[in-house]
């Protein structure tokens, strides 16, 4: 039997932290939340998870970006999801199509808030295999 | 600061024009405040179609326009003037002093007149007064301006507060219409319960809102009359028990003599309801609830205090504006609408009175009103 993934999800919003929980461990994952910048850093620390999501705006505008460079510097491989209001609440999009983007955000994939359950699950899904397939390294 | 109005002068006598421009270049006019100066930069035209080219081409705050022009006359600029450019002050240079002139200037639309002739004292007279009259219509324009960029900016962030609701019961209606927790009925207690409170979150919002908008449009009819502050009290911290209960909080009104004032009752009971239910809110679990209702000759002071979460200086600063809600790790998870405070602010300076705040992280605040206890009719009856 293999162990569930682990899926590390660190948002201030308590609702949406409720429902991606519902939505992910229905989707058979461990998930291990945590509600701000400073709280995910620490515990990133004791665990390592599979893939984490990570709301952009908490303590600071840019706290999602923090803590992915923080868990890269970690775990370089473990992808992350980085979720935005920007959009709905700015207007501007933001999205990094492109590799160089990619590689300067640090961020494997960008969702705009509000998440729909089968996105979020489908982008998890996707993320974990492109992990596995991947040769060891 | 040093600002400079244009001011064009328009007659077809050169001594008449340079004698002008001798008075007024180095002229200043301050506003009757003195907060702020103005110098001129003066143009010159020595006729209708010049004075006419010269307005196109830079168009000026002021016209000092000669009636009896060669050619295009005064009238007709003027007329031409108060058409295209209707911000612009015209002065009328009328060489008789009849009145017949200047007021038939004046219904054209020429903002004053002065009578040839006339003294470099008189001619300064009449520019002070229209540059006075342009710097006060900036300033209620300026004045204007930001009260409606605060009333977009309240409306936006009113949006976001009550979408934000929406949102978090959308999500939860979504994830129990697609099962996301398995077909458990108990498994989806939280998402019910969450939702339950972000809808009552949104109605305290709403009756927020509504209590606010009273208030600011000062079109509710308050009813002056003798109230009771201690019973007022009384009852805040019996609405309140049941939440205190819940989290074994001690609430104790430590004032028992009967203090009495000139108020409305429904303004002292929000006074009173925001601030116990603030201290009930952001308290810990075991912790204490204070109010003194505390009698001067000329104020009644009411003081909450709490034995709760506390507050930083900074947050202190701006707790009492629109939609300020602390957001760290000890008020995650305790809702508000951020606009309690606010009315609280804006009840008591209704009264002449004012709200302030002492408090230390992590041991509790205190908050106290100062009203004023017989406020004079004309001043509470005026709602703003």
């Amino acid at each position: 039997m293999e162990s569930k993934q682990k899926v590390l999800i660190v948002d201030d919003d308590e609702d949406l932290l409720e429902q991606l929980t519902q939505i992910l461990e229905g989707a058979g994952y461990e998930v291990r939340t945590a509600a701000s910048q400073a709280e995910g850093e620490e515990m990133l620390l004791s665990i390592r998870p599979d893939l984490a999501v990570f709301d952009l705006m908490m303590e600071e505008m840019d706290s999602g970006f923090m803590l992915s460079h923080y868990l890269k510097k970690l775990y370089s491989d473990v992808p992350v999801i980085l979720l935005t209001a920007v959009t709905s609440s700015t207007g501007l999009s933001f999205q990094e199509s492109s590799t160089e983007a990619r590689s300067w955000v640090k961020v494997d994939e960008v969702l705009d808030k509000p998440v729909r359950a089968e996105q979020i699950k489908s982008v998890v899904a996707r993320l974990l295999s492109e992990v596995k397939g991947a040769p060891d390294g | 600061m040093n600002e400079h109005l244009h001011l064009l002068i328009v007659d077809d006598e050169p001594g008449m024009l340079a004698g002008a421009v001798r008075a007024l270049k180095d002229y200043r006019v301050q506003t009757l405040d003195e907060s702020e100066e103005v110098r001129f930069e003066i143009a010159t035209a020595e006729n209708g179609e010049v004075a006419l080219r010269k307005i196109a081409g830079e168009c000026p705050d002021i016209i000092l326009l000669d009636y009896k022009l060669p050619g295009v006359n005064g009238l007709e600029v003027l007329q031409k003037v108060t058409e295209q450019y209707p911000d612009v002050l015209t002065i009328m240079i009328t060489a008789y002093a009849t009145l017949e002139t200047a007021v038939l200037a004046t219904k054209q639309g020429a903002y004053d007149f002065v009578a040839k002739p006339f003294t470099p004292a008189e001619l300064k007279n009449v520019v002070q007064k229209a540059a006075r009259h342009i710097l006060l219509a900036r300033r209620a324009r300026q004045l204007a301006e930001e009260r409606r960029r605060i009333r977009f900016e309240f409306i936006s962030i009113l949006a976001h507060e009550l979408k934000s609701p929406l949102n978090a019961v959308e999500g939860y209606l979504r994830g129990m219409r697609d099962h996301v927790a398995g077909e458990e009925l108990a498994a989806y207690d939280k998402s019910i319960a969450r939702s339950l409170l972000r809808v009552n979150g949104m109605r305290k919002l709403i009756y927020d809102l509504l209590d606010l908008t009273r208030i600011e449009s000062g079109e509710k009819k308050r009813n002056l009359t003798r109230v009771s502050v201690t019973d007022i009290a009384k009852e805040a911290l019996a609405n309140l028990s049941e939440d205190a209960l819940g989290r074994d909080i001690e609430m104790e009104l430590e004032s028992t003599a009967n203090v009495e004032m000139q108020a409305d009752r429904g303004e002292l009971e929000i006074i009173m309801n925001n601030l116990v239910s603030n201290a009930v809110k952001y308290n810990t679990d075991g912790g204490r609830v204070g109010v003194r209702v505390l009698a001067g000759e000329e104020t009644v002071i009411i003081e909450v205090d709490d034995t709760g979460i506390g507050l930083t200086e900074e947050e202190a600063a701006r707790l009492f504006n629109d939609f300020v809600r602390i957001k760290n790790e000890k008020t995650r998870g305790i809702l508000g609408s951020g606009l309690g405070l606010a009315i609280v602010r804006k009840l008591a300076s209704l009264y002449g009175g004012e709200v302030s705040v002492e408090s230390t992280p992590d041991e509790g605040s205190k908050f106290t009103v100062v009203l004023t206890r017989y406020p004079r009719s004309e001043a509470a009856s005026m709602g703003s």
